[in-house]
This record gives structure tokens, sequence and C-alpha cells, in this order.
């Protein structure tokens, strides 16, 4: 558990870095982006993935169940 | 060493995709404008895609040359998932082409080749789920496999080169692509493309293990 925690800050630091727009005429969502709401999309984002995530990994442990009562 | 290390290592690449993927700095280009953040998602399902079929390719191979039955099953589930990740492959390239390219489905050598080659596959499962016999299922449809994966090879990645494509890298030398892609991207899109093709692996080994039970109980 340790280790993904860990895997889990160092992300969390990896995107503080770089974050600066080169409006070169092209339009981009630097709006969105100055308001910080786009944190609220990702968070819900990254929700939903780690859920589904988790749901895959209890389907996981209900089938070597199921496994291992065959044996 | 846990032996789901490659599950975990999955999820934590498809997070960080996602978090990345939406506030990593990009290039500003025209057309694509924000939705060039599309690439870590879009690319992704076709390369699981690709993986897949290679695995189902593979294992339509191990199948005829030592004829054990579970080769067989794993043949057709990573096909199955292949096809799901092509699916999602293709209509999240419509919806992406509606912004960039004006039209859902614009004809591009490309997504009709993908989409023939969908159809390729799908028509597999339908060939396989026609017959009764195991043995006779089996063999006849590993046959077919083992043909459909280079048609699908050909077409994804040999016709579109032949001809002009609004899909970027096409139309020319793969071997001088150093420009195609922006050097910021990679860090992002490298790992979202492993960690996708991680799930699809682990989608495809409980669909594998799934059948196997059921298999033992008929």
């Amino acid at each position: 558990m340790k280790k993904h925690l860990f895997a889990f800050c160092f992300m969390l630091l990896a995107f503080y870095s770089t974050f600066a727009q080169d409006a070169n005429g092209v339009e981009m969502a630097t709006e969105l982006r100055s308001s910080g709401k786009i944190y609220v999309v990702v968070a819900v984002l990254a929700v939903i993935f780690a859920g589904l995530a988790f749901y895959l990994f209890s389907i996981d442990n209900r089938l070597k169940k199921i496994e291992k009562l065959q044996k | 060493m846990n032996k789901s290390w490659w599950k975990i290592l999955a999820v934590v690449l498809v997070l960080f995709s996602i978090i990345g993927g939406f506030l990593f700095h990009v290039p500003a280009k025209p057309i694509l404008n924000e939705s060039i953040r599309n690439i870590h998602f879009h690319v992704p399902m076709w390369f699981a895609m690709i993986i897949m079929l290679a695995v189902s390719f593979v294992y339509s191979i191990k199948y005829l040359s030592k004829g054990k039955e579970n080769d067989d099953l794993m043949a057709v589930e990573s096909a199955n998932v292949g096809i799901i990740f092509g699916i999602l492959g293709l209509v999240t390239g419509m919806v992406w082409a509606n912004f960039t390219w004006g039209e859902p489905w614009s004809n591009d050598p490309k997504q009709n080749s993908s989409a023939i080659a969908l159809l390729i596959y799908m028509a597999y499962l339908v060939l396989r789920n026609s017959m009764e016999e195991e043995q006779k299922r089996g063999k006849i449809s590993s046959v077919y496999n083992v043909f459909a994966f280079p048609i699908m090879v050909v077409l994804l990645f040999i016709l579109p080169r032949m001809t002009d494509s609004l899909h970027p890298g096409n139309g020319g030398n793969p071997g001088f692509n150093t420009k195609d892609m922006a050097p910021e991207l990679r860090p992002i899109f490298y790992p979202a493309c492993l960690g996708w093709i991680l799930i699809s692996a682990w989608i495809t080994t409980l669909r594998y293990r799934i059948r196997k039970q059921e298999n033992f109980l008929s």
C-alpha cells in the first residue's frame, strides 16, 4: 500500500511544474485552466476511473474464489 | 512479489495519463486546439486493440500446432476484448473528427479500413459461434483468425499510407516521422498506451478465466 501512495504522490508532484500556455493566436481553453475549474473535471474523471479499477479488482477476487472452489 | 503487480501498474499508468493528459502543457496547434489532448485517450484504444488481436493471433497458431482447447479459448477472448477496444477507438475517433474534420465520418482511408478490419473480426466471432462441434469450431476459426490478423495489419498500416489521409503520419515514409508528435506529449502518451494495453490484457484474462469455468461446468 505504501508503494501506491508513493506513486500517487509522485504523480501529484509531476504535474505541478509546467503550466504556461504560449498563445500564438491559437485558441486554447486557457480560461478554464486559469480559473482552476479544470481540476474539478480531472478529479471527477480520476474518481470514475479509480472506481472502475476497484470494481475490476473485486471481479478478479470473486473469480479467484470460484477457481478455488472448483479445485 | 505480488502476482497482480501489473494490474496495479495498469491502473496507476492510466490514472497518470488522465491527470497528466488534462493538466500537462500541450503545444497550441490550429484545428486541434485543446482537443490535442485526445491523443492520450483515443490512440491508446487502438494500441490495446492491436496488441489484443496479436495475442489472439499467437494463441490461434498455438492452438493449431498443439491442439489444446484452452489456447482456443484465449484466442477468442482476446479477440473479443480487441474488438471492444476497436469499437471504442472508432467511436472516440468519430467524436474527435466531428470537431476537427467537420464531420464524424469523412471516408478517410484510415477510418474506412479500420471499420473493415473490425467487420472482419466480427465475422470471426460469427463464424466461431456458428459451429457446434468443438474441434471443428476451434480449427476453422483459428485458421480464419490467422489470416485475419495480417489483413488487419495491411488495412491499418499499409493501405492508408498509399494515399493521403487526414490522420497524421500517413501518406509517407514512417521512417522519417520523428516530427509527427510533439515531444512534450510523449511522457504521457507512452504511459497511457502501456496502461491501456495492460488494462485490456487484464480484462482478457478475466474473461478467459470465466470461460474456463463455464467450460468446466458444462
